[in-house]
């Protein structure tokens, strides 16, 4: 049975950050014609030869500097990691070659990959969520 | 010059939702994916408010078939569902269920100034280049 942890959740400031998501997703589609895939704009950098360097060094930068911008006029929320820092290696090196496998993330098949409504793409979002559910059961539930 | 400044903007739009979403939080992120703890749906309604923007913005696109400046589209092409986009998916989600950090909230963590942040991004930045030199071996196989 699902419990729903009613004091975090969050149905609004979500579906806000959600329309900015799409905003910024709009933007890059309609005006440069690029996907806004984040694992695949990073992963590009590694291909030199493609020539297409500067558009994608600046949508990195871009959501580098967000948080800088964002402190400028609010306080910047607060997070909360508990992963120790060999997980966190660990982690980002899956997550690293995984999605470039997979040819996306979250946002290249999660948010992109959904709304042109891409069999691809429902597909790969379907596994990765499910597979991370059942990595976040084992690390909570089963080993600790 | 113009395409890096829409990339620019977009990538600080971006990462603006996901501190407004609060999806840059690893355990909001943590807390939708334990469906047996205490669960949090809130990223769902991310995704949906995403979707419900991006769905006309692909739709009006493929109409026309370029973009509003008449430049030319760059969209994938692939249909094939192989065991690459499976397995890799796959992979991808036991990273993304071991810390609760997927790219796009890794680079803004980073952007924040958390050690944490930085410590992944250098580590899938690692992955990403163990898989292109995995695929330069491929290519040269063949």
């Amino acid at each position: 049975m699902l419990v729903i942890d009613w004091s975090s959740f969050t149905p609004l400031n979500a579906a806000l950050g959600g329309l900015v998501i799409g905003l910024a997703t709009t933007l890059l589609l309609i005006l440069a014609g690029r996907i806004a895939g984040i694992s695949g704009i990073v992963g590009g950098l590694f291909r030199l030869s493609q020539g297409d360097m500067g558009w994608r060094i600046a949508f990195v930068a871009g959501l580098l500097l967000a948080p800088w911008l964002y402190r400028w006029v609010a306080v910047l929320p607060p997070v909360e990691i508990h992963a120790s820092y060999g997980l966190l290696v660990l982690a980002g090196l899956i997550v690293g070659m995984g999605t470039r496998y997979g040819s996306g993330c979250t946002s290249g098949h999660g948010v992109c990959g959904l709304s042109r409504l891409s069999p691809r793409s429902i597909v790969a979002t379907i596994i990765f969520i499910t597979m991370a559910m059942a990595t976040t059961y084992v690390i909570r539930h089963v080993i600790s | 010059m113009i395409t890096q400044l829409i990339a620019l903007i977009s990538g600080i739009v971006f990462g603006i939702g996901l501190i407004v979403s609060d999806m840059f939080n690893p355990a909001k992120v943590l807390g939708f994916l334990d469906i047996a703890g205490q669960w949090d749906p809130s990223l769902i309604f991310v995704m949906a408010g995403a979707i419900s923007v991006g769905f006309f913005a692909f739709r009006m696109v493929k109409q026309r078939g370029k973009t509003l400046l008449a430049t030319p589209l760059y969209l994938p092409d692939s249909k094939m569902i192989d065991v690459r986009l499976i397995f890799g998916s796959m992979l991808f989600g036991v990273g993304w269920g071991i810390a609760g950090i997927c790219p796009g909230p890794a680079l803004v963590l980073a952007g924040s100034g958390y050690v944490e942040g930085i410590i992944f991004v250098i580590a899938m930045l690692t992955g990403m280049a163990i898989f292109e030199q995995l695929e330069k071996r491929r290519a040269m196989r063949r």
